[in-house]
C-alpha cells in the first residue's frame, strides 16, 4: 500500500518535471526564435544603409563610365538635356549653398534667440504654449511650404525687388529658413537646458544679469549642442526638396545673387523624375550622380554633427 | 567715488541691455509662429471657397471647375495604411531588440549609429532607392506598394528611435521584478515593457506617419506624373498621394490651380492635424496614468 504510494508519486514527479522539462526547451526555442525575429528587425536599417550605397554607386558607376568624374566636379556648366550636353555639376552644388545658406542666415539668429528665451525667460505657462506650436510649424509638409514661397512670398519679395524673377533663390531660401527654425530651436534647447543650474547661479552670485548669464555662461557651456543643430538645420536645407522644386526655379546657374533663378541638385532630380527622360540614357543616370553627391554631403554633415557632440560635450 | 558712479552707470546700460534683449529674444520666438499664422491664413483663404463636396468626390481634371482630389486621397489612405503595417512592426521589433536584447557591443553601436544616420538621409534618395529596388529591380511597377515600402524605409528610423525612448522610460525595477518570478526575457517584454511603452511608442510612430504622409519628394520619384482617374483597388494598382496632387496644381502657371492646390493643403492639413491629435491625446492620457 505504501510502496504503491510512493510509486505513483514517484511517476507523477517524474511526469511533471518531464513536461516542465518540455515547456522549458519550448520556452527556450520559442525565445530564440523571437530573438532572431528581432535582431533581423534591427539588421533591416543596416540592409536599407546598403541598399542606398550600393543603388547609388551602381547607378551613377553607369554615369561615370560616360562623363568623367574631373568634368563632373570641376565643369561649370550643368545641361544635360540640351545639344551639346555638359555635365559640371557645380551650378546645382552653388544653387543647394545659395538656398541653404539663406536659410541658415534666417534660421540660425531666430532659432538661437527663441531657444534662449525658451530656456532663460520663459515661464513654463509661456513655453507649453509656444513649444507644441514650434512643432506645427515643423510638421507642416514641405510641398505646403513650397506653395507658400511661390504664391505668397515671391509677390510680397517683387514689392521689393521690382525686377525679381517669379522663381528666384530668395524666396525658396526664407521660407526654408522658416521651416529649419524650430529644429535649430528645439535642439538648442535641448542643449541650454542640460547646462546645470549651479552655472547659472555662481554667475547670478557674481552680479550677472540674465542676458549675461544666457550669452556668457549658458551658450558657451551649451555651445557642442548648438553647433550640432546647426550643422543638422545645414543639412536639413541640402536635402530639402519641394520648396527648391517649386519657387526656386529650374535654371541650373553659379551665380550668388538670391534674386535669380537657379537650380539646387534636389530640385534636378525631381524634374528628371517628372519628365519624360528615358531609362538607361546618360542623362537619365545624371540623378544618382548627384543623388550619391547629396547624400555623401548630408552623411559627412551627419557624422561630423555626432562626432562634434561626443568630442566637446561638456560633462557635469 | 567716480568709480561709484561710473560702476552705476555701466549697471543700468546692462539692465537696459538685458531688458532690451529679453524683447528681441520673446519677438524671435515669435516669428515662427507668425510665419505660421500668416501661411495657414493665406491658404485658407485662397483655398477654402474651392473646397466643396464637389472637390472632394471629383478625380483631376484639366478643367479647375471640375477638378477634385478623390484618387489622392484614397491613395495618401492606401499608402498611409500599409505603410503603418509595414513600420510600426519591424520599427518596435528593431527597438525592442536595441533596447532589451542586444549586449552593448559594436554591433549595437553600429546599428545605432547607422540608425541616427538613415534619419539624416534626404527624402528624395529614399525616393531614389525606392525607383530603382521596388519599382525596377523588384518590378512592383509605379505601385501602392512600392510607394509604401519606400516610406516604410524612410519612417523606419524616427519609429525606432521613438520607440526605444518609450522603451527606455520604462522603470528597470519592474523588469527585474518580472524576472525574479521567473518570467523569460520575451515574457517580460511582452507582458510589462511592451504594455507600459504602447502609449508612447505609439504616440512617436503617428508622428512619424503623419511626416510620411505629407512627403511629396519621394513620392513623385516613385509614381511621377499624375493624371489618375481612377481609385487604386490593389496594393500592385498605380496611384497618387495628395502632396503629388498639391505639387502638381501649384507648378502649373494658372492661378485657378494654385486655389485647387490650396484646397488640397487643407484637405491634408487636416489629415495631419488629426493624426497630431491623437498623437497629443494619447501621449496626455499616458502621462496622467504615470502620475497616478
Amino acid at each position: 500500500m505504501l510502496r504503491s504510494y510512493v510509486n505513483s508519486a514517484k511517476t507523477t514527479v517524474d511526469k511533471s518535471s518531464l513536461s516542465l522539462r518540455r515547456v522549458r526547451s519550448q520556452t527556450r526555442l520559442r525565445e530564440s526564435v523571437i530573438q532572431r525575429l528581432l535582431l533581423a528587425c534591427a539588421l533591416l536599417s543596416i540592409f536599407t544603409t546598403i541598399g542606398i550605397v550600393v543603388m547609388l554607386l551602381v547607378q551613377a558607376a553607369g554615369f561615370f563610365s560616360e562623363v568623367s568624374i574631373l568634368d563632373f566636379f570641376t565643369g561649370t556648366k550643368w545641361a544635360p538635356l540640351f545639344q551639346p550636353q555638359h555635365f559640371g555639376v557645380l551650378p546645382l552644388v552653388g544653387g543647394t549653398l545659395l538656398t541653404a545658406g539663406i536659410a541658415i542666415l534666417v534660421a540660425l539668429p531666430i532659432g538661437l534667440a527663441s531657444a534662449i528665451y525658451l530656456s532663460e525667460y520663459a515661464r513654463d505657462r509661456v513655453r507649453r504654449v509656444v513649444k507644441p506650436l514650434l512643432e506645427i510649424l515643423a510638421g507642416i509638409p514641405t510641398v505646403v511650404y513650397g506653395y507658400f514661397a511661390l504664391t505668397f512670398v515671391t509677390p510680397v519679395l517683387q514689392n521689393i525687388f521690382p525686377n525679381m524673377i517669379v522663381f528666384n533663390a530668395l524666396s525658396a531660401g526664407l521660407v526654408m529658413g522658416v521651416m529649419i527654425i524650430p529644429m535649430v530651436s528645439s535642439l538648442s534647447e535641448d542643449a541650454m537646458v542640460a547646462v546645470p543650474r549651479s552655472l547659472r547661479d555662481a554667475a547670478y552670485g557674481l552680479g550677472a544679469t540674465r542676458l549675461e548669464v544666457a550669452t556668457r555662461v549658458v551658450m558657451p557651456a551649451a555651445i557642442s549642442g548648438i553647433v550640432a543643430a546647426f550643422i543638422l538645420a545645414l543639412s536639413r536645407a541640402f536635402g530639402e526638396t519641394m520648396i527648391v522644386a517649386l519657387a526656386a526655379g529650374s535654371t541650373p546657374k553659379l551665380t550668388l545673387n538670391p534674386l535669380e533663378s537657379i537650380q539646387t541638385m534636389t530640385a534636378y532630380i525631381v524634374q528628371i523624375s517628372l519628365g519624360e527622360t528615358p531609362h538607361g540614357t546618360t542623362e537619365y543616370y545624371t540623378i544618382y550622380a548627384v543623388g550619391l553627391l547629396l547624400f555623401v554631403m548630408t552623411l559627412l554633415m551627419n557624422l561630423f554633427s555626432q562626432w562634434f557632440v561626443r568630442r566637446h560635450r561638456e560633462r557635469y | 567715488m567716480k568709480n561709484d558712479l561710473a560702476f552705476k552707470r555701466r549697471l543700468r546700460i546692462r539692465q537696459l541691455q538685458g531688458s532690451s534683449f529679453k524683447v528681441l529674444f520673446l519677438s524671435a520666438s515669435l516669428i515662427g509662429i507668425f510665419a505660421l499664422a500668416i501661411l495657414l491664413v493665406d491658404v485658407l483663404k485662397d483655398g477654402i471657397g474651392w473646397l466643396d463636396w464637389q472637390f472632394i468626390t471629383s478625380y483631376p481634371s484639366r478643367k479647375p471647375q471640375e477638378a477634385g482630389i478623390l484618387s489622392a486621397l484614397f491613395g495618401t489612405l492606401w499608402v498611409m495604411v500599409l505603410t503603418a503595417l509595414f513600420s510600426f512592426p519591424v520599427g518596435v521589433g528593431a527597438a525592442i531588440y536595441l533596447e532589451e536584447y542586444a549586449p552593448d557591443n559594436r554591433l549595437r553601436r553600429f546599428i545605432q549609429t547607422n540608425i541616427n544616420n538613415l534619419a539624416g538621409v534626404p527624402s528624395i534618395v529614399y525616393g531614389l532607392l525606392g525607383l530603382t529596388l521596388f519599382v525596377q529591380a523588384l518590378a512592383m511597377g509605379r505601385s501602392v506598394l512600392a510607394g509604401a515600402l519606400t516610406l516604410t524605409l524612410m519612417s523606419l528610423p524616427v519609429i525606432i528611435i521613438a520607440a526605444q525612448e518609450a522603451i527606455r522610460s520604462v522603470p528597470e525595477a519592474h523588469r527585474f521584478g518580472a524576472h525574479a518570478l521567473g518570467a523569460s526575457r520575451w515574457q517580460v517584454v511582452r507582458h510589462i515593457v511592451l504594455p507600459s511603452a504602447l502609449p508612447g511608442v505609439l504616440t512617436g510612430t503617428i508622428l512619424a506617419m503623419s511626416r510620411a504622409i505629407g512627403e511629396a519628394a519621394p513620392m513623385i520619384a516613385i509614381s511621377a506624373l499624375v493624371y489618375l482617374t481612377f481609385i487604386p483597388i490593389s496594393p500592385l494598382d498605380r496611384f497618387t498621394v495628395l502632396p503629388i496632387q498639391i505639387f502638381n496644381w501649384v507648378s502649373r502657371p494658372q492661378e485657378e490651380f494654385w486655389h485647387l492646390a490650396a484646397a488640397g493643403i487643407i484637405v491634408l492639413l487636416i489629415v495631419l492635424l488629426s493624426m497630431n491629435a491623437v498623437a497629443i491625446l494619447l501621449r496626455n492620457r499616458y502621462q496622467k496614468r504615470t502620475e497616478e
